[in-house]
């Protein structure tokens, strides 16, 4: 038994090494997945059979299903695995991996400086969890309740796309375009310079900006015009 | 039930804690960052597990709930999000949404 739980946290751990360095979202998805099942089966061998079977269940059920669903949503050509590559440069990653590393031997330091705690020696069952749970944790379940509630709520609120132009740009820009009918002659067009390379929310903040500009410059010049 | 020491138990857990915060330093795929944020609380949860069975409690497994309830709420508001950002942005690259706009 004590080999099954090396082995599996061998597993788990190259698995997690493999999901950190691919390219390719799928397939890093997929390491991810043995990942899960190797803690999982690290946790039976643990003596928390229960907590096994909501690992299987819960990570790598349901939420990976739906990191596989997002990932298909996205519709990933084979351009991205070439972008991953270029942003996996050494000099990228070799910083924050050698202070990762240090970080890991402190704590694997501390953690066999003292001699070695063997652990309880007993299974624990799913009555003892729940009885746990719906008695001196019942807060901790109401809380947690109410967290998926907020994050169901939110996770509605951000699906629905909003519309490209907000209300309020959309009115300045028809008086921009009024006053840019009175006298066009003497005005640059402001949305020419508004270039097509930037992303949107950019392009936005420009047009709005520039719009403004435009229409102070249209009412400067036409209270000189009216003064001349 | 296996006679495991809890400190080898511990040096995985905290292996694969490291791991996905090393991902979440190097990588500049928003989705790989997701990635890394569950192998970090899926660690941080076995390491309650593991304390929970050397003390032979559950309340170390009453701890992984709550985490896995954390875990599957952040997952669904953060690919809500990360779907908008494809949305507006058409990339997953994570530096292009360093401005917050209203």
């Amino acid at each position: 038994m004590n080999t099954v739980f090396y082995l599996s946290a061998a597993i788990a751990i190259i698995a997690t090494a493999m999901v950190i360095t691919r390219a390719n979202a799928m397939h890093a998805l997929l390491y991810l997945i043995v990942s899960f099942l190797a803690v999982s089966l690290m946790f039976f061998t643990l003596g928390a059979p229960f907590i096994a079977a909501l690992e299987v269940i819960v990570y790598a059920g349901a939420i990976m299903v739906l990191f596989v669903f997002a990932i298909m949503l996205f519709n990933l050509g084979p351009q991205s695995a070439l972008m991953e590559h270029q942003w996996l440069r050494t000099s990228g990653w070799i910083g924050p991996a050698i202070l990762s590393l240090i970080l890991l031997s402190e704590l694997v330091f501390e953690l066999t400086s003292g001699d070695l705690h063997a652990p309880a020696g007993n299974v624990i069952d799913p009555r003892q969890v729940g009885a746990a749970v719906f008695s001196t944790y019942l807060i901790g379940v109401e809380l947690a309740s109410i967290l998926l509630l907020a994050s169901l709520v939110g996770a509605n609120h951000l699906r629905r796309h909003k519309r490209v132009e907000d209300p309020l740009p959309r009115q300045q820009e028809t008086s921009a375009v009024q006053n840019s009918t009175k006298d066009w002659s003497s005005e640059e067009t402001p949305v020419v310079r508004t270039s097509a390379g930037k992303s949107p929310g950019e392009f936005q903040d420009e047009k709005v900006r520039n719009e403004s500009q435009g229409t102070k410059n249209n009412t400067g010049e036409g209270t000189t015009s009216r003064e001349l | 039930m296996a006679n495991i020491p809890i400190e080898h138990g511990l040096i995985a857990a905290s292996i694969l804690f490291v791991l996905g915060m090393a991902g979440i330093l190097i990588r500049r795929n928003i989705i790989f960052t997701l990635m890394s944020i569950e192998i970090m609380l899926n660690a941080a949860g076995l390491a309650f597990v593991i304390a929970g069975a050397r003390w032979g409690q559950p309340d170390g497994q009453v701890m992984f709930l709550f985490i896995l309830s954390v875990a599957a709420s952040e997952v669904s508001v953060g690919l809500a999000l990360v779907l908008q950002l494809f949305h507006w942005y058409k990339t997953l690259d994570i530096d292009k949404a360093s401005q917050m706009r209203g």
